[in-house]
């Protein structure tokens, strides 16, 4: 995976005569990872003891699950605005199915399924919501900011709609239906390091390995790069579109499993605002919002940014409010940085033209 | 090169000296001169790529230049923006039409300066009035409400050249306006400029329509390849003369080899239509059969249907009717990936649009279209998909330091070959390419042509779109003609002659006007 694998990625490309300037410029999310680990490592106390970094590094592979699929999502061209949306409603299936089971009313019978099941009928259920989004982009023609706005509010109108707007408290299970061990998911560790983050891994892993190895990878990249090009190079651009949002769908689902998961309870308002967060891992990892640009591992360090970032500054006792404001400049100022190094990079191509 | 032919005090506006152009990957412009004198029709005249639009968007303000000078009167200017050129009195009708086809006619007319009651309310009765009125110059009843989305293509090029006239103007550029006109509009256009240019109008002129340019040009300068190549007054000159100017000699015509025809027909297009949106037919019922080992260069003007007849054989076109089958394969109802894997691949048009990835590398550009190739398991087999990188980058002669550079980094020529490349990776029994040697050096052209006839040699169908007369006949083994999406003619190399072709190009334009009726 390492050495090969970055080769055909659509990564900030290497000039043929780099700058000093412009290799900072590249380099600039993994600049700022280390910079904020430094800097919290000098002034937040305790923010290296291992309970710190194994909290922190549950707290960020939410929004990184979240951000992997947007990263998909964004590579074509297009966002995915439901994805918070998503993430409650799969906590309240979760919750439901666990606590309530499924009445099967023509047999009179209370179904109780097995926690792996429960698992993959929530992953299906964010599947079937992305399903929806990517055949209203593509076969209905509705820009992706509208129709996943409309997702956003159908999930989380569905997410209340469950239990009536109540929460699913301790989940559980009860050993006599055998569906308990639900925590695991949020709580358990294998040799000290959380389940979550091992989730997190394979699942980074394996997206890193479709986009830059796989023909759908390449082809994601291709039909937001020139959608025209690649329809004509024999791309099948709307199926392309489909899978991606089902792909996002399914990310944000297993976000929300982690995040019931760890409260032991579903409730229907959970991931408000976390669409905003993983948009914001995404572009500080460097993905352009135009489409054709970016990477999984960019995403991933970007999600780190924000979480090292959040944690840190709590840490230090900032307030709320000032955390927002910071964030809200580090989003900016990657963006701006990126748009910097678009233009450095124009310019050298045009004096190597003309010298 | 004509020695200057007028005197540099006749009445000269605008004048821009020593104008350079660079892009990211071409140099369209290299230090040309060029001057605009006062109540003529300067016509500029050039093949495609040649940089006839370059120029024009730089004298009109939309395009700034790297390197020369403009001088207005004299007085050197420097056009920051399209507005800012109207205000010193230029205007400009582009090739694409630059209108709003969600706002109405007389919206459009007034975008750049509304007329205002109080300084902020838009006088809309008076837009309207002036509308008809410029309308009625025009000779065309256009109700000024109607949106522009609505009319014909020909009613928008009115709309264009109202909109223009418009604005006070000095010196109006016309980039091809009567590719999209009847004969009839053609004449009224004509009286307009007969009647502006006794105003004392600068007329700045360009079209590919060599008869129409002897007939109201009253000077021509002729750019080649981004240079300046000839200056002349028009009633000195003839079209031989300016055919001669605008392709250069025709030595590469006479070193072309034989024709080495195969064997049978390797596609069989029968009664192939396209409707258009606005009414008639953009391919219109077409049949044509191309043999395996065979060069078909496709002739015509802008507009004559050749681009959409390739996008209907490679499938962007789901509309299409009739069939066009490849080696006893029916085409017609497969998806493109389908058509691409049965042996067809289309060079595009325009390859910024339509050709190129342009965030992606140049390896990956070029294993798009055959990524089933590589494929080991679900991955792709990276070193074998390097290799075959290396192999068309050694075959095709493409420049670049590396295949992980960014396609945009190349030069147009480089591009155009990336482009093949890609085509000619999903090994393809019939290749088409629509206008391959468009905007690229002539280095890039002789080794872009030069590969075409060696993949025909091995045997593939080859058939490529160009409205460049030196290029249909210096590379074709066989020439077809289409005008108005019709096939206007079909002939042998050897019987192939320009005035031959130019007639043909034009009289299924007739027949294209009656239609748009």
């Amino acid at each position: 995976m390492s050495g090969g694998a970055q080769i055909p990625i659509a990564s900030p490309s290497r000039p043929r005569r780099t700058s000093p300037l412009l290799l900072l410029l590249s380099l600039r999310t993994l600049i700022a990872l280390f910079v904020v680990f430094a800097f919290f490592s000098a002034t937040a106390p305790n923010f290296l003891a291992l309970e710190t970094l194994v909290l922190l590094a549950k707290h960020v592979s939410i929004n990184a699950f979240l951000a992997i699929g947007m990263t998909f999502v964004v590579i074509t061209g297009g966002i995915d605005l439901s994805v918070g949306s998503i993430v409650g409603l799969a906590g309240m299936i979760a919750g439901a199915l666990i606590d309530r089971g499924l009445p099967l009313a023509f047999w009179h019978v209370t179904l109780f399924p097995d926690v792996p099941v429960v698992i993959l009928a929530v992953i299906a259920a964010g599947v079937l919501v992305g399903a929806i989004n990517g055949l209203l982009v593509t076969w209905l023609s509705v820009a992706p900011f509208i129709a996943t706005l409309g997702t956003l509010y159908i999930a989380r109108g569905a997410a209340l709609l469950i239990s009536g707007g109540e929460t699913f408290p301790n989940l559980v299970g009860r050993p006599q239906f055998h569906n308990t061990g639900f925590p695991i998911l949020g709580a358990g560790t294998v040799l000290g390091v959380p389940v979550s983050v091992i989730a997190l891994a394979v699942a980074g892993a394996i997206a890193a390995y479709l986009a830059a190895r796989t023909p759908f990878g390449r082809r994601v990249y291709a039909v937001g790069g020139n959608e025209r090009a690649a329809l004509l190079s024999g791309v099948p651009v709307n199926r392309i579109k489909f899978i991606v949002y089902m792909i996002s769908g399914a990310c944000a689902a297993f976000a929300g499993l982690i995040v019931a998961s760890e409260l032991v309870a579903a409730h229907p308002a959970s991931g408000e605002t976390f669409e905003l967060n993983a948009i914001a891992a995404t572009v500080l990892g460097g993905t352009s919002l135009a489409g054709g640009r970016g990477t999984i591992w960019g995403t991933i360090i970007g999600a780190f940014v924000i979480g090292i970032l959040g944690d840190g500054l709590v840490m230090l006792g900032v307030s709320s409010f000032w955390q927002m404001v910071i964030k809200g400049v580090v989003i900016i100022a990657a963006v701006v940085l990126d748009q910097l190094q678009r233009r450095l990079q124009r310019r050298m191509a045009i004096q190597a033209q003309a010298g | 090169m004509t020695a200057e032919a007028m005197p540099a005090s006749d009445g000269i506006v605008l004048r821009a000296e020593r104008i350079g152009k660079v892009y990211p990957g071409t140099t369209a412009l290299h230090a040309v001169d060029f001057a605009v004198r006062r109540g003529v029709v300067n016509v500029l005249l050039g093949e495609n790529g040649a940089g006839k639009s370059t120029l024009m968007k730089i004298l009109a303000g939309a395009e700034q230049p790297s390197s020369g000078r403009l001088f207005l009167d004299g007085r050197e200017v420097a056009f920051a923006s399209v507005n800012d050129a109207a205000a010193h009195g230029i205007g400009i009708i582009f090739q694409e039409m630059n209108l709003c086809p969600n706002l109405s006619v007389a919206e459009n007319i007034f975008l750049g300066q509304p007329a205002l009651r109080l300084g902020i309310d838009i006088d809309a009765a008076r837009h309207a009035a002036e509308t008809r009125a410029l309308l009625r110059r025009l000779e065309h009843d256009i109700d000024p409400h109607t949106l522009v989305g609505d009319l014909r293509i020909a009613q928008q090029q009115i709309v264009e050249i109202a909109k223009a006239l418009a604005r006070d103007v000095r010196i109006l550029i016309m980039d091809e306006p009567t590719s999209a006109l009847s004969a009839t509009e053609v004449e009224i256009l004509f009286r307009v400029i007969g009647e502006l240019t006794a105003e004392g109008v600068a007329i700045v002129y360009i079209s590919h329509r060599l008869e129409e340019l002897v007939r109201i040009g009253d000077t021509v300068t002729v750019l080649r390849d981004g240079r300046l190549q000839a200056r002349a007054e028009m009633r000195d000159v003839d079209i031989p003369w300016l055919i001669a100017q605008m392709v250069g000699t025709m030595a590469e015509a006479a070193a072309h080899p034989p024709p080495s025809l195969g064997a049978g027909g390797l596609l069989r297009i029968s009664e192939v239509s396209l409707a258009n949106p606005h009414g008639g037919f953009l391919v219109d019922h077409v049949s044509l059969d191309v043999a395996a080992g065979e060069v078909v260069g496709l002739y015509g003007l802008l507009g004559a249907g050749r681009s959409e007849l390739f996008e209907v054989l490679i499938g962007a076109q789901p509309d299409a009717t009739g069939s066009a089958q490849l080696a006893g394969q029916e085409l017609f109802g497969l998806p493109i990936a389908t058509r691409i894997r049965a042996g067809i691949a289309l060079v595009p048009e325009d390859r910024q649009r339509e050709g190129l990835v342009q965030t992606l590398s140049v390896a990956v550009n070029l294993t798009l279209a055959s990524l089933w190739q590589f494929l080991r398991g679900i991955a792709i087999d990276v070193t074998e998909e390097r290799r075959a990188v290396a192999r068309m980058i050694r075959d095709l002669l493409i420049k670049v330091s590396s295949p992980d550079v960014e396609v945009t980094a190349l030069s147009g020529g480089n591009q155009q070959k990336v482009v093949i490349g890609k085509a000619l990776l999903t090994r393809p029994k019939l290749l088409l390419l629509d206008e391959p040697g468009r905007g690229i050096d002539v280095g890039a052209k002789a080794e872009v042509f030069g590969t075409m006839r060696a993949l025909a040699r091995e045997g593939l169908g080859v058939m490529f779109a160009t409205s460049d007369l030196k290029e249909v006949m210096a590379v074709a083994d066989r020439i077809v003609v289409m005008a108005g999406g019709r096939i206007s003619g079909d002939f042998a190399r050897a019987e192939a002659t320009e005035e031959r072709l130019v007639a043909a190009a034009n009289l299924g334009g007739a027949a294209a006007a009656g239609g748009m009726r």
